[in-house]
């Protein structure tokens, strides 16, 4: 058993866990991995906030079209049975409840569900993109990401050091070494790597573990 | 009645100092790079027109559109949702010797603003920023048991937009994701400009096609080999 999964495997379970037909927006980077690893017989719609529902995979350099373009600016195909839309009808999608799963980043994500993506504070230049509107749009917010920082600290929190993304929006984690829930304004554990101990877990995480009877293992494919 | 006009310098006139111009677009897609360098080379030869406020989802890419713009020193302020780029540094620049002001919203919220502004909706709700640093100092308000964050309408003087096809009235479609802020941006300014890849005679597009009826439509100039702001990059292009 590795210590922690690589990205590309938090991505895959993450992807077990949307149902067949959901509509689905990923957020740019690492989260657009989840589309690769949909379980066989499955199909979900993705949505792009730039106005696509129903794109696919990036086609062979040298055959892009810019003006097919995903929320993170690069290029992408359509899927048959693809829509087109304007910006206020992509966002009310997203803010009218009508996406089924958004999986997005994260900086920090604190116990209450609080998330923390889009800032690390007061430097540099700020940009948002649809972040903020995201969170509060989907039906189910889930955020996939390492356990830990590069230094070792923490990721999931008690309360979110860095600027706000949504208050209290996420409702699972997957991570690099557990899949998380957030019920009541606690971390609910619902399953972790097998040669991970709860307090190995618990040392690594910054809000306290709540513990039900029936943590499972946390198994993934090779990748 | 028939809104093309002949050039792209016709297409620009009466953009003056210190107005607000929508800038349709989301990165290339949609970008109407040729009525920007039109208004380029106005401000070169003229000084006008300057001091402008732009809004844009983004802050320009590279050395030319809006880039060009802000390098030629023509924005006083951008209102976008994500001033990063593939190359940023026009407005990196500018933003950090405090040239250019900068008024960040939420992809969605600067959508909706736009709408609410082209429909004549003064201000709204929404759930996106609240509790966040982009609420502070806005109203809030509970509805339903959940908090929502007041926004006001954005309005503009005038509006680029890059259209696939326009009828000599002002109807337009769109391609693809170029769509994006377009039609919102055509209702919700004074001056509606359009550049269209293809001019066709009233009935030329199926009304069930229309995205953005004539209504909204001022002038129409038709540039039939625009360029796509992802090409100029790769060519490594400036326009300055």
């Amino acid at each position: 058993m590795t210590d922690k999964l690589s990205n590309a495997q938090i991505a895959w379970r993450a992807a077990q866990d949307i149902a067949d037909g959901a509509y689905v927006n990923l957020g740019i980077g690492f989260p657009e991995m989840v589309a690769k690893f949909q379980p066989p017989g499955r199909q979900a719609i993705f949505h792009t906030e730039n106005g696509i529902l129903n794109f696919g995979e990036a086609p062979p350099e040298g055959e892009e079209d810019w003006d097919l373009i995903n929320a993170g600016k690069k290029a992408v195909t359509l899927k048959s049975g693809a829509a087109f839309f304007h910006h206020a009808d992509s966002f009310a999608m997203v803010r009218g409840g009508h996406l089924d799963v958004a999986i997005l980043g994260a900086y920090e994500v604190a116990e209450t569900g609080d998330l923390a993506n889009w800032s690390t504070g007061p430097r540099g230049i700020p940009a948002v993109g649809g972040a903020m509107d995201l969170v509060h749009g989907a039906r189910r917010v889930a955020v996939i990401t390492d356990h830990v920082t590069k230094d070792g600290k923490p990721k999931l929190v008690k309360a979110c050091s860095l600027p706000l993304t949504g208050v209290a929006c996420v409702t699972r984690v997957y991570t690099s070494l557990a899949v998380i829930d957030i019920e009541g304004g606690c971390f609910v554990l619902r399953e972790k790597l097998v040669g991970l101990s709860v307090d190995e877990l618990q040392a690594l995480t910054g809000g306290t573990l709540v513990l039900p009877n029936d943590i499972a293992d946390l198994t993934v494919p090779e990748l | 009645m028939d809104k093309t006009v002949a050039d792209l310098a016709t297409a620009i006139a009466n953009i003056s100092d210190g107005m607000t111009v929508m800038i349709g677009g989301f990165g290339g897609a949609g970008a109407p790079i040729e009525l920007i360098h039109a208004m380029i080379d106005r401000f070169k030869a003229t000084g006008s027109p300057t001091k402008l406020i732009v809004i844009n989802n983004n802050a320009g890419n590279g050395r030319i559109g809006i880039a060009a713009m802000i390098d030629a020193g023509m924005v006083a302020k951008m209102i976008c949702s994500f001033p990063r780029s593939a190359d940023p540094r026009a407005f990196t620049e500018k933003y950090l010797a405090g040239e250019i002001d900068l008024e960040l919203v939420p992809q969605g919220t600067l959508a909706e603003r736009i709408r609410a502004g082209g429909a004549g909706i003064p201000a709204f709700y929404t759930p996106t920023s609240f509790g966040t640093d982009l609420a502070q100092g806005k109203p809030t308000a509970e509805f339903e048991g959940r908090m929502y964050v007041q926004e006001r309408w954005l309005k503009a003087d005038v509006a680029l937009i890059k259209a696939e096809v326009a009828d000599r009235m002002g109807n337009l479609t769109y391609r693809k994701a170029a769509r994006n802020f377009s039609p919102l941006m055509a209702a919700a300014a004074k001056l509606t400009i359009v550049q269209a890849a293809q001019i066709v005679e009233p009935g030329g597009i199926d009304p069930e096609q229309v995205i953005t009826p004539g209504l909204f439509v001022t002038r129409v100039v038709e540039v039939a080999d625009a360029r796509q702001e992802e090409a100029l990059m790769r060519d490594g292009l400036a326009y300055a």
